[in-house]
């Protein structure tokens, strides 16, 4: 059936259609499916108010960093370091304050300086060499997977900051980045509150504003990004160095809340980053993908964590089940992108064409 | 015609080992159209990036309105009023046709932290663009890379015609086009020429760059052939400077001789 528009060689597409091609679909049907999973399983602790709360922590500071990658992965790159950073960010804060007897809140402001450094690095890095993002974030990972370890034994002769809860000021830091509060009779956390925040920021600024444009060209095709005068290394950079900066608030959530920080913390984390971001339909070469589907791809990490506690399961099965959605995403994805690029065009013409490019010319 | 737009002088371009162009000195006037011609490989491409702001010369110097200028970047080019219609580097495919034709240049409103892209204008406008060259798409949402070859040229020149405030570069701008697409590009160097800008225009088809070129400069190996202006110079003249005469003498004997060979079958 033919809706009539401007053009009659446009046919008018669903709505159905529409939703498919959107990048965040994949995701969402995922965390239905895992929801109900896990709500079969454990019918009785799952699905209500308090088995949300439960969902929800994991989710949320996972959700922080899936929303940075996310953006970093549309602008088509990778940051490897992003999961020790939030260990790095978390660790100095500790060393300055417990150790050196800096004021909380300097401490706080030297660890997001030193985490915009880092960014800055990585990215400034990446777009002079040119070289894969992969390796050169790989690298930073390595080294301070080393200077986490290595700093903090030398200070404290453990593997720990302890005593964090010790500093004047700790109080009001903890309440502003991770604390409990009650909601309709659970627990919830203040991290939720952020992520959600940061989720609709990240998602106006990518679909709303020329910065958005920008990052999806970018990741898209970086030549004629830059031919079309977008400044190509500045969003790269300015990329790498929200991914330190979501890295730098993780940290800060994670320290205040165990009132410690551990130099193993975020290690590892930085593939559940990217996994999260792949199967909320992030392209993994760039120039496609939702800051959203990144969120919901966060919500089916803490559905499956938490999921698998109540069902009594060994939690080891946890990655095994990580990887599986990951595959599935990516052959789901993959399908999606291809069907969105359907939509626009139709398989078959409403009509037989006449030539359409050159009608006057005879044949 | 007095001051030139752009003058270059004595510009090379190397490319590791290879030498793109060398020497080369030229001018740019404002309401003339510069047809550079020359073969496959001849550096026409290379050039016209520098001009644009998409590589630096290795030597040489670019003046631009008189002024010595070194554009760090394509974005400082266009902000300048060059605007440039690349052979191979034109839109970013995933992205959909509203967001390409403003890219780099996004219309905007709001203030202070809810400044933001003005959708409503950018997607009537480019319909509108697009509707003028005679291209009516479906939908700007659609993806530039689910566009035909010759769509996708146009929405880059339309691109360029709406940016363009002071130097317009085509280069082989008419290659995928349709005859009626084509005469709407033709028609669009004569009105930005009429409207005072300087159109640079690269073409293989000599009857396109005839129709529409004021001065010719032909490219040879990297080196400047030769330089006319249109006024005495005919057409035949033109075709066989483009082609090197001795080659197009060559081609055309083989042609005759084909087809002598099928009269006699
Ligand atoms: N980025 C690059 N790196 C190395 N060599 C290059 C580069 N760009 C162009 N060249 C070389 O410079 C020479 C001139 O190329 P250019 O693209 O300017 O030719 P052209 O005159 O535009 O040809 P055509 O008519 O085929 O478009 C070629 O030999 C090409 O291989
Ligand atoms: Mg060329």
């Amino acid at each position: 059936m033919l809706a009539k528009t401007d053009d009659d060689r446009r046919i008018s597409v669903g709505l159905f259609r529409k939703v498919v091609a959107s990048p965040e679909i994949g995701a969402l049907v995922g965390a239905a499916v895992v929801f109900v999973f896990f709500s079969l399983i454990s019918p009785d602790v799952f699905p209500n108010i308090v088995g949300l709360s439960r969902v929800l922590d994991p989710a949320a500071t996972l959700g922080i960093m899936a929303v940075a990658v996310g953006l970093l992965m549309i602008g088509g790159e990778f940051d490897l370091s992003s999961g020790v950073m939030t260990g790095t960010t978390g660790l100095l804060v500790g060393l300055l304050a417990v150790h050196a007897g800096i004021n909380l809140w300097v401490a706080i402001v030297t660890s997001f300086a030193f985490a915009m450094l880092v960014g800055f690095v990585n990215g400034y890095m990446v777009v002079k060499t040119k070289l894969p993002s992969f390796i050169i974030t790989l690298a930073t990972f390595f080294v301070f997977r080393g200077v986490n370890v290595g700093v903090t034994r030398l200070v404290t002769n453990q593997v720990r900051v302890a005593g964090i809860d010790t500093i004047p000021g700790f109080e009001l830091a903890r309440t502003l980045f991770d604390t409990e509060f009650q909601f309709a009779g659970a627990t919830f956390r203040t991290s939720l509150i952020w992520w959600i925040v940061i989720a609709l920021i990240a998602s106006w600024i990518l679909l709303r504003t020329k910065v958005g444009s920008w990052i999806f060209a970018v990741g898209g095709n970086p030549d004629a990004a830059r031919a079309s005068g977008v400044p190509v290394k500045a969003v790269k950079i300015g990329l790498f160095m929200t991914t330190a900066g979501a890295a730098w608030l993780v940290g800060m959530m994670t320290a205040f809340r165990l009132r410690s920080a551990l130099s193993s913390q975020g290690v590892g984390q930085e593939f559940v980053f990217i996994i999260a971001a792949v199967i909320g339909g992030c392209r993994l070469t760039g120039g496609y993908g939702s800051v959203i589907g990144a969120s919901i791809g966060a919500m089916i990490f803490g559905i499956t964590r938490v999921g698998i506690t109540f069902a009594g399961w060994d939690t080891d099965w946890f990655f095994s089940f990580l990887g599986i959605m990951l595959l599935v995403a990516v052959l789901l994805n993959t399908y999606t992108q291809k069907k969105a690029a359907e939509v626009h065009t139709p398989k078959a013409p409403p009509e037989p064409e006449p030539a359409r490019s050159h009608p006057e010319t005879p044949s | 015609m007095n001051e030139p737009i752009i003058q270059l002088k004595h510009i090379s371009k190397q490319f590791g080992t290879v030498i793109a162009l060398r020497g080369i000195s030229t001018e740019i006037y404002a309401g003339e159209v510069t047809c550079l011609l020359g073969d496959n490989g001849a550096g026409k491409s290379t050039l016209i990036k520098i001009l644009s702001g998409f590589h630096r010369p290795t030597e040489g110097e670019y003046l631009f309105q008189g002024k010595p200028t070194s554009f760090a970047s394509p974005r400082e080019a266009l902000a300048a009023g060059i605007a440039t219609v690349y052979q191979d580097l034109a839109m970013v495919p995933l992205m959909s046709i509203w967001r390409n034709f403003f890219l780099g240049s996004e219309p905007e409103i709001g203030r202070g932290p809810f400044r933001r892209y003005d959708i409503a204008f950018a997607k009537r406008t480019v319909k509108e663009e697009l509707g003028k060259m005679g291209i009516f798409i479906r939908d700007p949402e659609q993806p530039v890379g689910t566009m035909s070859g010759g769509e996708r040229q146009s929405l880059a020149i339309a691109r360029a015609v709406y940016h363009g405030a002071k130097v317009l570069i085509l280069d082989e701008p008419t290659a995928a086009l349709g005859v009626k697409q084509a005469g709407v590009v033709l028609k669009y160097v004569v009105q930005a020429k009429a409207r005072g800008l300087g159109v640079i225009f690269i073409s293989h088809n000599p009857h396109h760059a005839f129709v529409v070129g004021d001065r010719f400069v032909i490219l040879r190996r990297g080196r400047i052939y030769g330089a006319w202006h249109k006024e005495g110079l005919d057409r035949d003249v033109l075709v066989r400077a483009m082609s090197g005469s001795e080659e197009l003498d060559a081609l055309k004997h083989e042609l005759d001789e084909f087809a002598r060979r099928d009269v006699q079958k």
